[in-house]
């Protein structure tokens, strides 16, 4: 066998073919040793871990499914003297109570409403997530302006009593906004025509939005006091969800501004908001917004923590979305520039969208927070899913050992099952997106 | 070309009123903080003139032609571009921008669009064009730059030669009257240099008055209509190919001829 040393001159003439790996480097023993017992000290870590879970499981298991009462209609079923047998988790409480955990005390024979909100809620979220959908843009029309109309009417009731007042003075507002518009474009020299025209349809969409809010659909209404349980919860979710995004958007773009006013208030909004726990930021919108509202103004008692829920995940999201601008390479904006693009049409086509690519997982890490944070609003008094099951497990009627334990679980369940899905759905669409172009 | 073969330096004062030049640059000065990048560049850029940039880093001249649309903004002097003057004016700076494509060192694609998309965006964005018609002469410009069956792959696939042909159709797109080339080859492969500068040489033939930031001398002598070195943020020399590679007035030029010709 010669080496390159004592060889002059060498060229190879065939293709040498490639050959398995050797046997001990491949299959599940070659695994198991590799990653559970490739050194003492993994070894002990893993029969310490087995040992864990072998002690941990089985009550688990126990308590959730093979000692569990399934069915029953009051606590002599749960409580062991009287059922004659060990009691695990007593899911015949969650089944009786399922509808005050639902629909809160919603009056009975107008649930139907509440349930379809919840058709609808579910139809837009799948239309905007899933991202083969199609018309993805009336998706957005839909979820963004119809839905939530909808979702007023249904749940309120709608017929707001807007009075002629108001409506000659939306009138006279939307002459004037249109003049206004009109007049800025002619001291810019653009168009005086679309502009006016644009302002008119924003005109037109609030009067339609107002004139379908006013409107007398015939249906009972139900006031917010009586709304309750996964309903509230998930209303405060997908409200704090849907505005902290674009409110978030801006903020970080305020705080990149050149502008130092807008920079100095998007500073001061941000690092106030985040400064301060939600719990304050709810009790000051409860007792504190009221006071800053003119008297005959009174806002309702669940758009106070909504309000604030909102604002305070908008001051996360404006970080984590400036992470993601600052993550961008210089070259991407000058590239925009050098081809013509103004500064909305760079951010909106070329820096948010991969910006906002960076970071899907600090997004969805700030709206998985927001979403169990939402349990935060029975403390001004708002009857959340917990604060139904808090209300539930002191029922006499219910009066057994492991009824906190099952209602507990019951929350950590529905809470665990959309935190999951919300961190699977970023996970595919991150898998997606990475797909293709990498750069 | 030949009768501009003697000019070798132009200043303010030469400048010929009837014959309005693509690019006007009249004492301009610009500095990063206290440092002073740009020091009393004068250069007069004729229609259909081809110019290259060479000299060693740090001596300005990426801040020159990043100047002229306004990627860097300069803080003294004067610079016309296709009859616009460059201020504060953002609507001017828009102008200019629709007429001066540029093609980065880095090539700066948009990684999360197709090529296709890429080529498109700017003609349906800011020159409103449907996008039927903007993906025809996207087509069209992607065929003159060999790689029309790229079209529907995203830029991370492909080699960089390829990237940054596409940054060139791309450019091209928006039909502009003057093309900015900084340091196009400089981050690719040797076996890639050819492929880019074969399309810029295509470009230079049919008369596009091109900016050049290079150190591909052999372009330079092919295409240029003057060369232009640059140090210390000043123009030292500018003069023909043929004179300015033969010839080399100034003792700095000289140096630096003899260490990138080999």
């Amino acid at each position: 066998m010669n080496t390159a040393v004592d060889v002059s001159r060498f060229v190879r003439t065939e293709k040498i073919e490639a050959l398995p790996p050797p046997k001990l480097a491949r299959g599940p023993i070659a695994w198991v040793r590799e990653n559970l017992f490739s050194s003492p000290i993994n070894t002990a870590l893993t029969l310490a871990v087995a040992y864990l879970l072998f002690v941990l499981i089985p009550p688990i298991l126990d308590f959730l499914f093979f000692n569990a009462v399934w069915t029953g209609t009051d606590r002599a079923a749960c409580r062991a003297e009287t059922a004659g047998h060990p009691v695990g988790a007593c899911w015949a409480f969650v089944v009786s109570k399922i509808n005050f955990f639902t629909y809160g005390s919603y009056p009975a024979e107008e649930r139907w409403r509440v349930n379809i909100f919840f058709v609808l809620l579910a139809i837009g979220v799948a239309w905007l997530l899933w991202l083969r959908a199609p018309r993805r843009d009336l998706g957005a029309v839909y979820f963004f302006w119809l839905f939530p109309i909808a979702s007023y009417v249904l749940l309120t009731g709608g017929n707001v009593d807007i009075g002629l007042r108001a409506w000659l003075l939306f009138a006279t507002i939307g002459v004037v906004f249109m003049a206004a518009i009109g007049f800025a474009a002619f001291m810019l020299k653009t168009s005086v025509r679309s502009a006016v025209l644009v302002a008119a349809g924003i005109v037109a969409v609030l009067g339609v939005t107002l004139a379908l809010l006013d409107w007398d659909w015939g249906l009972e209404p139900v006031p917010t006091s009586r709304w309750g349980g996964i309903l509230v919860t998930l209303l405060v979710a997908t409200v704090g969800i849907v505005f902290s995004l674009p409110f978030g958007i801006l903020l970080a773009l305020g705080r990149r501004s050149k502008l130092p006013i807008l920079r100095m208030a998007s500073v001061i909004f941000i690092e106030f908001v985040r400064g301060v726990p939600l719990i304050t930021v709810l009790i000051m919108a409860n007792t504190m917004l009221p006071l800053f509202l003119p008297p005959d103004v009174t806002v309702d008692r669940l758009t106070r923590p909504l309000v604030g829920v909102a604002f305070f995940a908008s001051a996360y999201m404006a970080e984590v979305v400036r992470g993601g601008l600052q993550a961008m390479p210089k070259g991407q904006y000058e590239g925009a520039m050098s081809l013509g693009l103004n500064y909305p049409q760079m951010m909106v086509l070329i820096i948010l969208p991969q910006a906002l690519r960076i970071v899907i997982p600090g997004i969805v890490n700030t709206f998985i927070g927001l979403f169990k944070d939402t349990s935060l609003v029975s403390v001004v008094g708002i009857f959340d899913l917990v604060k139904t099951i808090e209300a539930s497990r002191i029922d006499p009627n219910w009066a057994a050992p492991t009824i906190s334990y099952t209602g507990y679980a019951f929350a950590a369940l529905f809470y665990f099952i959309f935190c999951w899905g919300m961190s699977r759905y970023s996970l595919g669409v991150e898998r997606r997106l990475a797909a293709g172009h990498k750069r | 070309m030949a009768t501009t073969s003697t000019i070798r330096q132009t200043s303010a004062a030469e400048i010929d009123p009837r014959a309005e030049p693509a690019i006007q640059l009249i004492d301009v000065h610009k500095w990063y903080g206290e440092f002073h990048v740009l020091r009393d560049i004068n250069l007069n850029v004729r229609r259909g003139e081809r110019i290259v940039i060479c000299g060693p880093s740090g001596s300005g001249k990426s801040t020159m032609i990043r100047c002229i649309n306004r990627l860097e903004e300069h803080q003294k002097g004067r610079i016309i571009v296709n009859g616009t003057e460059l201020t504060n004016d953002l609507k001017r700076i828009d102008e200019v921008r629709r007429d001066v494509g540029m093609v980065f060192q880095h090539f700066n694609l948009f990684p999360h669009l197709t090529i296709l998309e890429n080529c498109t965006l700017a003609p349906i964005w800011v020159k409103k064009m449907s996008k039927k018609d903007a993906e025809e002469i996207a087509m069209k410009y992607l065929t003159r730059v060999k790689i029309p069956e790229q079209a529907n792959k995203y830029p991370g696939q492909l080699s960089g030669g390829q990237q940054q042909r596409v940054a060139i159709a791309r450019s091209l797109c928006m039909n502009p009257k003057i093309m900015l080339f900084d340091e196009p080859t400089s981050a690719l492969d040797p076996e890639m240099v050819k492929e880019v500068l074969d399309t810029m040489v295509g470009l230079a033939e049919e008369g596009m008055t091109m900016l050049c930031v290079t150190h591909e001398m052999g372009f330079a002598r092919q295409v240029a209509d003057r060369v232009i070195f640059m140090d210390y943020g000043q123009i030292v020399e500018m003069n023909t190919p043929d004179e300015f590679f033969k010839n080399p007035q100034h003792e700095r030029t000289r140096m630096f001829l003899s260490q990138i010709l080999h």
